[in-house]
């Protein structure tokens, strides 16, 4: 167990070190320069231009400019944003907020979409299933922009019951909306997963056998059954939270979050090479980190699988 | 009807001073499976019963309604496919199918318990044997964590696992075939059932490993005078364990006797071919004897005797009349239009 937890983190490393690299290369692989509209109205001065171009060493071959960031990295310094403000600063301000949404959205998925899931797989084909199976197939084949606009027109304009846009202090009770149309498709997926593999077990000998122990209803459901089918429904809980953080762009501008999306958003528009380099590789170190804690918790969940 | 059961001669009699119902009577139970394919009519009119501390071995074919009728009993049936169309299963007299669900869950487990042919797929993979048995403790009993575990561990020190204290906390997997059926014993006693169903407990297992299980189950249930209903198609272990025995075709019972009457003189040509297709020492080098035919397909079940067409002694009047199942003579009860015949009179 100890050495595989090892292995797998070791593996982290040569992850790290390919998208670091392919991140920063396609940051400057697009066209465009990084100092236009720097100086308002006018052209910047040449003269700030090849300070610039010096301090931050855009002259240098790309391979030097990446390790010396990565030098900086390891060090511990995230470096600093071409209006000069501390990259750290920046992440600590967003990341709070996007996390907490991502929270309210997983919640969503699995209190709605596991409940919802159990009712359906257990009862099979009926009214109850027709509706879950027609609103989930909806919520899959809309786009996230399109729930978003929606769910902010009717509720926070037409009917008032919300605030169209959430406020920079972004408290939970105003993420619960955003949290729901962030977590929409998913909590679709994962009803669908529920339901399918609570089906296919429901009829299994060991579900038979608990009620002949004569365990109550109740117990034989959320624990003998839901236990078994849990694993397919957790694999997706946990790769999902990954992108979860990184997919919050589209809400996160449709309610006006100033969270990690719209960030990543404004420095892709602005060339922050360094900026759009650091947010993806913390995205993926998370996404990373959540698939290993998900292979982790498998054997929690299966005893049959071991790890060495 | 007011006939009670006589324990002394095995039978039903019409009401009399000191007459004891049976532990478990099964009677008339119709149960149909439909599907898209059709419906195949699985239990045709089922009549048995076990007294406390009786041994009743139901013995018959795949697909003869064996399991199906045990299921019913527990109320374990998959509903749908399955349709109970009538009958009654009473326990201690009270008729389970009409019992409230609250009522039948407490049945199970603590009245009439089941063990299942694959212990493997029939224990939880996911949880320790120790937490499924110790479970049955806690939530039936409302013992207490520790004093369930107790409980769980004597119980697998009963069933005879080695360092049972240990062995609390393996998994399914990690048992032998075995000592996973041996556990699911354990799990099966654990409320101290007045009845236990053993659904084929030993198919799944090798050859020494059955003769061990079979002990257990005999050791125990002497110990405890437990009724058991042993659901098999081995007729070596039936003749070693059973006091008697109700032999099933095509969702009857075509006969029910004691042990010894039935393998001395079975009152069915059906009991009688499966005995002659016993391989016997006497006659090692000859040919084994065959039931000619397959067993019938319970879509399509022949008019009349459901048996006529694969019967040795079959006459016209088989095809048409269906022979009524009834007393031949003490204890003993034979579905056949010739059972008189075929047993010796006194």
């Amino acid at each position: 167990m100890g050495r595989y937890l090892l292995r797998r983190l070791l593996q982290f490393v040569p992850v790290f070190l390919g998208t670091t690299f392919i991140v920063y290369t396609l940051v400057w692989a697009v066209p465009g320069d990084p100092f236009a509209g720097k100086c308002g109205e006018r052209q910047c001065p040449e003269t700030f231009i090849s300070l610039m171009t010096d301090r931050y060493g855009l002259n240098d071959p790309l391979v030097v400019q990446y390790f010396t960031y990565l030098g900086k990295v390891v060090s511990g310094n995230l470096g600093e944003t071409f209006s000069g403000v501390s990259i750290s600063e920046q992440l600590l301000n967003s990341a709070p907020i996007t996390v907490r949404l991502a929270i309210v959205a997983l919640l969503i998925q699995i209190v709605i979409g596991v409940v919802a899931g159990v009712m359906t797989g257990i009862r099979g084909r009926g009214f109850l299933d027709n509706l879950v199976l027609v609103s989930t197939l909806l919520l899959i084949s809309l786009p996230t922009f399109v729930t978003g606009s929606v769910l902010q027109i009717l509720l926070g304009v037409e009917w008032g019951i919300i605030d169209p846009t959430v406020s920079p202090e972004a408290t939970w009770g105003e993420l619960i909306v955003p949290g729901f149309v962030l977590g929409a498709i998913s909590m679709a997926y994962v009803t669908r997963l529920t339901r399918t593999s609570i089906a296919e077990n429901r009829r299994a000998d060991y579900v038979r056998t608990a009620i002949a122990k004569g365990q109550p209803t109740r117990r034989v459901v959320f624990v003998h059954l839901l236990r078994n089918s849990a694993i397919p429904v957790v694999t997706f809980l946990g790769t999902d939270l990954g992108s979860l953080m990184g997919g919050a762009i589209v809400t996160e501008g449709v309610f006006n979050i100033n969270g990690i999306g719209g960030l990543i958003f404004r420095n892709i528009a602005e060339k922050e090479g360094v900026m759009v380099t650091t947010i993806v590789t913390l995205l993926v170190l998370v996404y990373l980190l959540m698939s290993l804690a998900v292979d982790l918790l498998y054997a929690v969940l299966d005893p049959r699988i071991r790890y060495e | 009807m007011s006939t009670v059961y006589d324990g002394e001669r095995g039978e039903f009699v019409a009401g009399e001073e000191q007459a004891t119902a049976p532990l478990l009577e099964v009677e008339d139970l119709r149960v149909e499976f439909r599907t898209n394919d059709g419906v195949a009519k699985v239990l045709n009119g089922v009549s048995y019963h076990v007294n406390a501390g009786e041994t009743l071995a139901v013995l018959g074919e795949s697909g003869s309604g064996k399991s199906v009728t045990a299921q019913t009993v527990m109320g374990i049936l998959d509903t749908p496919p399955a349709v109970v169309l009538g009958g009654h299963v009473r326990f201690h007299g009270e008729d389970l199918l009409a019992a409230r669900p609250t009522r039948r869950m407490e049945v199970r487990g603590a009245g009439i318990a089941m063990i299942f042919q694959d212990a493997l797929s029939a224990l939880n993979p996911v949880f320790t044997v120790g937490f499924q048995i110790a479970e049955q403790l806690r939530v039936r009993r409302g013992l207490t964590k520790a004093e369930a575990r107790k409980g769980a561990i004597d119980l697998l020190d009963l069933v005879r696992i080695p360092h049972a204290g240990q062995r609390f906390r393996s998994y399914p997997h990690e048992f032998s075939g075995g000592m996973r059926q041996r556990a699911m014993i354990a799990m099966s006693l654990a409320l101290d059932p007045e009845l236990l169903i053993a659904d084929e407990p030993t198919t799944a297992l090798d050859v020494t490993v059955q003769a061990q299980i079979m002990d257990l189950l005999r050791d125990i249930q002497r110990e405890r005078d437990m009724g058991l209903i042993l659901i098999t198609h081995d007729l070596g272990v039936v003749a070693e364990v059973a006091d008697r025995i109700a032999v099933m075709y095509a969702g009857r019972i075509v006969e029910q006797a004691d042990v010894y009457s039935l393998f001395r003189t079975p009152a069915h040509p059906y009991t009688e071919a499966l005995l002659q297709s016993l391989p016997r020492l006497d006659l090692k080098g000859q040919e084994l004897k065959a039931i000619k035919g397959l067993p019938p397909s319970l879509a399509h079940i022949p008019s009349g005797c459901p048996f006529h067409p694969r019967c040795p002694r079959v006459a016209a009047r088989c095809s048409q009349e269906v022979p009524a199942y009834r007393r031949v003579a003490d204890g003993r009860f034979s579905a056949c239009h010739f059972a008189e015949e075929l047993i010796p009179r006194g």
